[in-house]
């Protein structure tokens, strides 16, 4: 696909590595704040391309790990109602609330269903007059503008069987908590590219100058992580800690005006938790007043759960980067990702997930096993 | 719902309900057929029942997926399919030119596989309690003489061949799906298999083992051989055949095509003497033009399957947990 | 957070008050709602999020960037010094900052 296949290119990714390599001089922490990129690493197995000295700490960008568990226990009894359909992006259908996660709410007899997009969920309530329609809406500043518009478009159409549970999150918010944790290890920050393509980057010098920590707006593919990686080693090895944009095709300074605006109509600020790090001031979105009519949480009245998290789960060091998931008690043995305690072991972008995927990888075997660069036709 | 999904959950129900309730040898084997000694005779059995919503999709039917599941079921274990039975659950209010037409493409999916319907049967349940129609096939077939496919028998050094383009039947799938659908120029590769097993047995009977991946993908099927076979597997991604609109649709839905499932595609663990001259049989066959070599079998790492990214990084290829889900993350 | 592909936009139209259009992933056509980018026309590239385009993809920054990671390995090879290297492709490129902060060596 075109812009995509050509950001996974493996010979500019090697050119970009050997910049990187010649340029790192001793040990930096960076953390890719977004669970997207995490998703890149992982999946392209670039940490294991990088010199020793750069470190990837995986951040709290996964909408779904950081969603609190408060939150998932109000989705799931919205959802066990036989008068609701409720609708949801499928990665949360897995996510653990206190004692089941939402596909076992649809085993039960719940109408659980996944859809693609928000509005799929409006086009759901307008066919279906006759049940209470509810969307998840979790997500970070790029999830959030889709959601707002079709909260305004069901004002807008009049369309009363509606409603959504919102729990949105804000990343400079999170990028503020982690550089204020006492134990911080991050020195730098790859930001989220779709984050910036609708906010811009307006929010982070202040962040960068404040902490004295580089940030670079970085993107999804493979090159495009290890540019945002190299450029963020540049600033440390002389000290700078500037915002650079190394996503260019698709962040503007500005951002996306329509999009901010509807999110400063339909949403308010507020503080909000994440799971496994706790209450964030002002990390949150939740429905403005002139919109409260749409708010799944009190049309169904279930403001009132309320969940303490399980002790056992360290998730939220982990999301820090002050602890790593082996190094967790539960880790693969009350902990797997067929029984989580908490969402970084569902999520395929998950930090405990990830680790639990490789523990048994001892990788320099696979090196000796497939040296680098031997294709697959020269073994026939 | 996880537990039919061809991933872990899967396999548990298999491992710790049925096969200690059932016991018995053959079972132990799990493949996807048995293969039995009967009056002298070597005879592949097997059985699949079909539950795929919707009834039709791009390029296909349930009744294909039903003939075409069995049939390659046991062409997976060497075997030409003779005979067919079929079993059809109907939903009260299942409107009659729908089975009329189904019951078609079942017979013309049978003829294109050369294989029989030897009997069958019919019941009918009430509204509400079966989704339009299910349909259960099962079948035999004769295994030739010195043909011995289980993983088992996969050695080190063994070489993966691929028959051609992956995920295709998925993204088909999903293309009609509710909820998610989207216009693809992607039809299923739904397809019997037996005339291609038969083009790489006649180049030698000492293949190693042949799955079909079908749900779960090519994650599923490698693993199960390397979980089964005690081997490591090593898989050059980009050896691997996903044609654009599979990859359109998985980076659209942030999938990975090697999850996707396939009802027209084998994977092969073959010799490495072996290796070349089979690739060029199955190239030479229509179903198996776009074959590749994906990768090997390895000492290291056994019953782990592991891919080398095309950056010349590596990646754990797990067994799927259960259904693939569309993400936003 | 955040899966969001560039596709290739085919067709507009309003679809209930609303500008919509087909959107093509690389074969595999799906619908968009641009309301956040009402002047995106057919043709042009945008990074789609769930079914919303939410910023337009310049191709000129595109090749750009790719310029600059082809040039990376040359100019190493030329200037010897990596570090004269960086310096050499910021004032081809024309540079990238665009905050605060500074360097403190």
């Amino acid at each position: 696909m075109k812009y995509l296949e050509e950001f996974q290119n493996p010979e500019l990714a090697r050119r970009l590595l050997d910049d990187i390599r010649a340029t790192v001089t001793r040990p930096w922490a960076l953390m890719e704040v977004c669970g997207g990129q995490t998703h890149t690493i992982i999946r392209h197995g670039i940490d294991q391309l990088l010199p020793d000295e750069v470190e990837l700490i995986h951040g709290p960008g996964c909408p779904v790990c950081v969603t609190p568990l408060e939150v998932i226990d109000k989705a799931l009894e919205i959802a066990s109602r036989p008068e609701v359909l409720f609708c949801s992006f499928g990665d949360m259908l897995r996510v653990p609330g206190t004692d089941r996660d939402l596909f076992r709410v649809r085993a039960e007899g719940g109408d659980v269903r996944v859809v693609y997009s928000p509005l799929d969920a409006l086009r759901l309530a307008q066919q279906n007059p006759g049940r209470e329609v509810v969307f998840f809406g979790i997500g970070f500043e790029t999830t959030a503008p889709p959601n707002a518009m079709t909260v305004y478009q069901a004002k807008k159409l009049g369309i009363r069987n509606f409603s959504m549970l919102v729990s949105h999150v804000r990343v400079p918010p999170a990028i503020e908590a982690i550089m204020r944790s006492p134990d911080c290890r991050v020195q730098g920050f790859l930001a989220a590219g779709h984050v910036c393509s609708v906010m811009g980057v307006g929010e982070y010098p202040e962040l960068a100058e404040r902490h004295r920590v580089p940030i670079v707006v970085t993107g999804f593919e493979p090159l495009d992580i290890l540019e945002g990686v190299r450029r963020a080693v540049r600033q440390l090895e002389c000290g700078a800690h500037t915002v650079e944009n190394a996503y260019p095709r698709a962040v503007r300074p500005e951002g996306n005006p329509a999009a901010q605006a509807m999110l400063a109509d339909v949403f308010e600020v507020t503080d909000r938790a994440w799971r496994g790090i706790g209450v964030i001031p002002d990390s949150g979105w939740r429905l403005s007043e002139r919109y409260r009519e749409f708010d799944a949480e009190q049309r169904f009245a279930v403001g009132g759960i309320q969940t303490r998290e399980p002790a056992a789960c360290r998730a939220g060091e982990v999301l820090q980067g002050l602890l790593k998931p082996h190094e967790c008690e539960a880790f693969g043995t009350t902990c797997t990702p067929r029984t989580p305690l908490g969402a970084t072991m569902v999520s395929s972008e998950g930090a405990c997930a990830a680790y639990y995927l490789y523990r048994r990888l001892d990788l320099p075997q696979v090196r000796i096993a497939a040296p680098a660069g031997v294709e697959a036709s020269s073994v026939v | 719902m996880g537990h039919g999904g061809g991933g872990v959950m899967s396999a548990e129900l298999v491992d710790h309900v049925f096969a200690p309730a059932f016991g018995g040898p053959l079972l132990a084997g799990l493949g996807d057929s048995a293969v039995l000694e009967l009056g002298g005779a070597r005879l592949a059995f097997s059985t699949d029942s079909f539950v795929v919503r919707p009834l039709f999709f791009p390029g296909g039917s349930i009744a294909d997926l039903a003939v075409n599941g069995t049939v390659n079921d046991l062409a997976m274990s060497g075997a030409r399919a003779a005979y067919l039975s079929c079993g059809f659950i109907l939903e009260e209010g299942l409107e009659l030119p729908v089975l009329g037409r189904l019951a078609e493409a079942l017979g013309a999916a049978a003829r294109a596989a050369g294989v029989e319907v030897a009997t069958g049967d019919t019941k009918v349940v009430e509204a509400g309690h079966g989704d339009g129609l299910y349909i259960n096939t099962a079948g035999i077939g004769l295994v030739p003489a010195g043909v011995d496919l289980r993983p088992q028998r996969v050695v080190p050094g063994d070489v993966v061949i691929v028959s051609g383009a992956i995920g295709l039947h998925g993204v088909a799938i999903m293309s009609v799906r509710e909820g998610l659908e989207f216009g693809a120029c992607v039809v299923s590769d739904c397809a019997p298999l037996g005339g291609l097993v038969e083009a790489m047995l006649a180049v030698t009977p000492d293949l190693h083992v042949l799955r079909d991946p079908t749900r779960g993908g090519l994650a599923a099927a490698l693993n199960e051989i390397a979980g089964a076979a005690g081997v490591g597997v090593v898989v050059q991604e980009r050896q691997v055949p996903v044609p654009p609109p599979v990859a359109g649709a998985c980076a659209m839905l942030g999938l990975d095509p090697f999850y996707v499932a396939n009802e027209g595609k084998l994977v092969a663990f073959v010799p490495r003497e072996h290796a070349e001259a089979v690739l060029a049989a199955m190239r030479a066959h229509p179903l198996g033009a776009e074959a590749a070599v994906i990768g090997e079998a390895v000492e290291a790492h056994p019953g782990m399957v592991v891919a080398r990214t095309g950056l010349g990084g590596t990646r754990v290829i797990d067994l799927p947990l259960g259904e693939q889900l569309p993400r936003i993350c | 957070m955040c899966l969001a592909v560039p596709g290739r936009v085919l067709r507009i139209e309003e679809r209930d008050g609303t500008r919509m259009a087909d959107v093509d992933f690389g074969g595999v056509i799906k619908e968009v709602c641009l309301e956040y980018l009402p002047d995106l026309e057919v043709g042009e590239y945008a990074i789609v999020h769930v079914g919303f385009a939410l910023q337009r993809l310049d191709e000129e920054s595109a090749r750009r960037t790719l310029e600059l990671f082809a040039g990376l390995g040359i100019l190493q090879e030329e200037f010897g010094d990596p570090w004269e290297a960086a310096v050499a492709m910021d004032r081809l490129t024309g540079g990238s900052e665009i905050g605060v902060g500074e360097a403190e060596r």
